[in-house]
C-alpha cells in the first residue's frame, strides 16, 4: 500500500517545499501546549542525499535534528541521548532498522520511533509497528506528510496522560459523557465526527494529513482515489465553525488540516 | 584404470543388494526343499527297514528258526522288491534271502552296515548296488540280515541335489536380471528428472517431468515439481508482467515530466513560471508514484504469499466502516448511498487489502454516476453454492457485456472515462484482491447501471 503518499490524495498538490503554507515558519504563532515545539530528533539514515533533505527540512521546521549515517552509530545515539522522536530506515548497512528499534525497546526506551522504509506492503508495515515502532512511512514520501507525523509523534509523546476532557480556545470536549461544546454552546456530532474531532483536537497546532486521519480514525492505510476525508472533515467544519467568528479547523495546502485556537 | 564408476551408481548398489536378498531367501527354500524331499526318503528307508525287522521278529519270537527262514524265502521271492534279506550260518554261510553272500563290512554300534551288491535281486540294471542294512546275531550264533537297496534313493537325491543345483543357478541369473531391471526402471525414472531439472536450469523453463500416471510416489515426486515450477512460472510472468507495465505505462509520463522541466529551463523567466513548474512536476510525480504504488499492490496480491497471514474478516463491519467513510462523499456529489446489511458473514482474507478493493470500487461508483443517481453497498451471507458476497451497485452507465473482462486488465479504460481521472488500475487491483481470496468478481448490468460482487468461496464449517 503506498499509504504515505499524502500529498495525491484529494487531488491537491502534493506537499510542496518545506514549510509551504505552515503555520509555524519561525514565527510565533502557535500556541504553547505542553511543550515549546522545537523537538530533538534523531534520524537513522544511510543514504546521505536522504538525509541531509530530511535534517535540512526538520531543521527549518526549528526543530534540533542529529545524524547517524549507520545503525551502529544510530544504536550508539539513541541510547545515550535523549530524543524525542527517532526517525529510522528499515533497511541500513549492517543492521536492520528493525533490530535497531527492536533493541531499543528491549533496553527500554520509550521514544517514539517512525519508520521509514520503501518497503510498503501491509505485512511490512504490520511488521515494523511489531517490532516496536509507532509510526511507518514508505518511501517515497511528501516532507509534509513526515513532518506531520514526527510532530503528531512527539506531542503523543508529552501528552501521554490519559485525559477525560480536552480543551482548544473555547471548543471543549468531555469525552467521558461524548459531548462536545463551542463557547458554551452544545454541538451534536455522529460518532465518528466525535472521533475526528478528538484525533484533531488530540493533535492541535499540529498538522494532520489525509492518510493520519484515515489511518488513526478509520484504522485504514490506503489511498481512497475520491476526496471521502475531505468531505468528512468539511461536515465537521460545519458543525465546529460556521456559527463563530472565527474559524479552528484550517486548510494546510497540499498537507492536511490543522485545528488550532 | 578400471572405470568404477558403474559400481558407484545407485543402480548397480541397488541390483546388488536385490540380488543378494534374492539369493538368501531362495537358499533357505531350496534347503527345506531338500529337506522335505530326499531327507524324507532316507527317514522312510529306515522305517521301512524298522518295519520288516518288527514283523522277523513276531514270526521268530512264534515259530523260531525254520519260521524265520521260510518268512524270508516267501518275501525274498516277490519280484522286484528293494527290500534285502539273509539268513546265514553262524559261519556266515547264506541259509535264505536274495543276497548270495553276507556283506563283508563291519557293523556300527547299533547294528547298521552299508555296501555294496554286485548283482542285486531283479534290478533294473544290473550292476553295483549300494545298500543299507541292520545285522542281527540270533541265538545259536544264526545272523540276519534286514535291508534296503539304496540305490533308487541315491538316484532320487541326486536328482533333486541336481535339480536344486539348476534352480539355485537360475535364480542368480534371473535375480540379476530382475535387479538390474527393477532398479534400471527406478533409475531410470530419477535420471529422466535429473536430465529435466537441468534443462530447466539452463534455460528451458517450460520443460515439466513426465509422469508415468501410476500414482507411485516417483509420480507424486514429478508431480509436486512440476507444481513448484508451474507456481514459479506463475510468479516470473507476474513478475515480467509488472516489469512491462512499468516500462511501458510510467515511460510516457515520465517523458512528459522531463520534458516538462526542460522546457521550463529553457522558457521560464521569473519566480512564478519556476515555481508553477515545479508544482506541476511534484503532481505529475505523486501521479506516477500512484501508478507504482497500485502496481506494486497488485503485484503483491498476485504472488499470494499474504495468504499466510490470513486473519478473519467481518464483511459486514467492513461495509459498515466503508460506508461511513464514503456515504458524505456520496452525498456531497448528489448521490444516494444504501448499504443494505442483510447478514454477518466472516471470511478468511487481510482486512487492508479488502478495504481497498471495497474502496476502489465505490470510488468508481462514485465517479461515473450522475448526480441524483444511487450507490448501494450490499452484503450477503452465503446461499447454496455461493459463499459470502459483497457488492457495490450503482446506477451510472454501467459496462457492455463484451468489455468486462477487458476492464479488469492494467491500464484498460473504456473510451467513455478517458477524461475523468484515474490510473486504469483500480479493478485489476480488486480482481487481484478477490483471486488472492479465492474470490470471484462478478460484473452485472444493474439496469440501469453496474454492480461488481465479491463472492467469497464457502467457508469449511468449523
Amino acid at each position: 500500500m503506498s499509504g504515505g503518499m499524502g500529498g495525491n490524495v484529494g487531488g491537491g498538490n502534493a506537499g510542496g517545499g518545506f514549510g509551504d503554507g505552515r503555520p509555524r515558519e519561525g514565527s510565533g504563532d502557535r500556541p504553547f501546549f505542553g511543550y515549546d515545539g522545537a523537538m530533538k530528533i534523531l534520524v537513522i539514515e544511510d543514504d546521505a542525499q536522504a538525509a541531509a533533505y530530511l535534517v535540512k527540512g526538520l531543521k527549518e521546521s526549528g526543530h534540533v535534528v542529529d545524524h547517524a549515517a549507520d545503525g551502529k552509530d544510530g544504536l550508539f545515539m539513541a541510547g545515550s541521548e535523549n530524543y524525542d522522536v527517532l526517525i529510522v530506515d528499515r533497511m541500513l548497512p549492517g543492521r536492520d532498522g528493525l533490530a535497531i528499534v527492536e533493541i531499543l525497546r528491549g533496553a527500554g526506551t520509550e521514544t517514539p520511533v517512525l519508520f521509514l522504509s520503501a518497503l510498503g506492503s501491509v505485512d511490512d508495515r504490520v511488521r515494523g509497528l511489531r517490532a516496536g515502532g509507532d509510526d511507518y512511512l514508505t518511501k517515497p514520501y511528501a516532507f509534509s506528510e513526515l513532518l506531520a507525523r514526527v510532530e503528531a509523534l512527539g506531542r503523543r509523546k508529552s501528552a501521554a496522560v490519559t485525559t477525560t476532557r480536552l480543551q482548544v480556545g473555547d471548543l471543549e470536549m468531555d469525552l467521558l459523557a461524548r459531548k462536545v461544546k463551542r463557547a458554551g454552546k452544545q454541538i451534536d456530532l455522529l460518532p465518528r465526527e466525535f472521533r475526528l474531532l478528538e484525533y484533531l483536537m488530540r493533535h492541535e497546532g499540529n498538522v494532520v494529513t489525509r492518510t493520519m486521519l484515515l489511518e488513526n480514525v478509520w484504522d485504514y492505510h490506503f489511498d481512497p482515489q475520491t476526496n471521502v476525508i475531505d468531505v468528512h472533515v468539511a461536515r465537521l467544519r460545519q458543525k465546529i465553525d460556521r456559527e463563530f467568528p472565527t474559524p479552528m479547523i484550517h486548510t494546510v495546502r497540499g498537507a492536511g488540516y490543522c485545528l488550532r485556537a | 584404470m578400471p572405470d568404477f564408476a558403474l559400481l558407484r551408481t545407485t543402480t548397480f548398489r541397488v541390483a546388488l543388494l536385490y540380488l543378494g536378498l534374492f539369493l538368501a531367501s531362495v537358499l533357505v527354500i531350496l534347503v527345506l526343499i531338500y529337506w522335505f524331499t530326499a531327507g524324507f526318503i532316507e527317514r522312510q528307508t529306515d522305517e521301512t527297514i524298522a518295519a520288516e525287522i518288527a514283523g522277523l521278529r513276531e514270526q521268530y519270537r512264534q515259530r523260531r528258526l525254520p519260521g524265520l527262514i521260510e518268512v524270508v524265502k516267501s518275501r525274498s521271492a516277490v519280484p522286484r522288491t528293494s527290500t534285502l534279506y539273509l539268513v546265514a550260518t553262524p559261519t556266515f554261510t547264506p541259509l535264505a534271502g536274495n543276497l548270495s553272500d553276507w556283506p563283508d563290512a563291519e557293523p556300527d554300534p547299533e547294528g547298521w552296515i552299508e555296501f555294496e551288491i554286485a548283482d542285486a535281486p531283479e534290478a533294473p540294471d544290473g550292476g553295483s548296488h549300494d545298500a543299507r542294512a541292520v545285522v542281527f546275531t540270533l541265538p545259536g550264533g544264526y545272523h540276519l540280515l534286514v535291508g534296503r537297496d539304496t540305490m533308487e534313493r541315491r538316484h532320487f537325491q541326486e536328482r533333486v541335489l541336481i535339480s536344486l543345483a539348476w534352480a539355485l543357478l537360475l535364480t542368480v541369473g534371473l535375480g540379476a536380471a530382475g535387479g538390474v531391471l527393477i532398479s534400471r526402471n527406478v533409475m531410470h525414472r530419477i535420471d529422466a528428472i535429473n536430465r529435466t531439472t537441468r534443462q530447466i536450469m539452463s534455460g528451458a523453463l517450460q520443460e515439466r517431468m513426465a509422469v508415468a500416471n501410476n500414482g507411485d510416489e516417483l509420480d507424486q515426486l514429478a508431480g509436486n515439481l512440476n507444481a513448484m515450477l508451474d507456481q514459479i512460472e506463475h510468479l516470473m510472468v507476474g513478475m515480467r508482467q509488472v516489469t512491462d507495465s512499468v516500462a511501458h505505462d510510467l515511460r510516457t509520463p515520465l517523458t512528459r515530466l522531463r520534458s516538462r522541466l526542460e522546457i521550463t529551463l529553457v522558457e521560464a523567466a521569473t519566480e512564478d513560471e519556476y515555481r508553477a513548474a515545479i508544482q506541476e512536476a511534484i503532481s505529475e510525480a505523486d501521479r506516477l508514484l500512484g501508478i507504482f504504488g497500485a502496481l506494486l499492490s497488485i503485484a503483491e496480491a498476485e504472488a499470494g504469499t499474504m495468504q499466510r497471514s490470513f486473519q478473519k474478516v467481518s464483511l459486514s463491519d467492513l461495509a459498515r466502516l466503508m460506508a461511513d467513510l464514503y456515504e458524505p462523499a456520496a452525498e456531497e456529489s448528489g448521490l444516494g448511498f444504501v448499504s443494505d446489511i442483510r447478514a454477518e458473514p466472516v471470511v478468511l482474507g487481510n482486512q487492508q487489502l479488502l478495504a481497498q478493493a471495497i474502496a476502489n470500487l465505490l470510488d468508481n461508483a462514485l465517479k461515473y454516476t450522475p448526480a441524483e443517481g444511487c450507490v448501494t453497498l450490499t452484503v450477503k451471507g452465503p446461499e447454496g453454492e455461493r459463499g459470502a458476497c459483497i457488492s457495490v451497485a450503482d446506477t451510472g452507465p454501467g459496462i457492455p457485456a463484451e468489455q468486462r473482462e477487458s476492464v479488469l486488465r492494467r491500464f484498460i479504460r473504456l473510451e467513455a472515462s478517458r477524461s475523468s481521472p484515474g490510473n486504469g488500475l483500480g479493478l485489476s487491483l480488486v480482481d487481484a484482491v478477490a483471486r488472492l481470496h479465492g474470490a470471484r468478481l462478478e460484473m452485472d448490468d444493474n439496469g440501469p447501471g453496474l454492480i461488481v460482487s465479491l463472492v467469497f468461496p464457502r467457508m469449511a464449517p468449523e
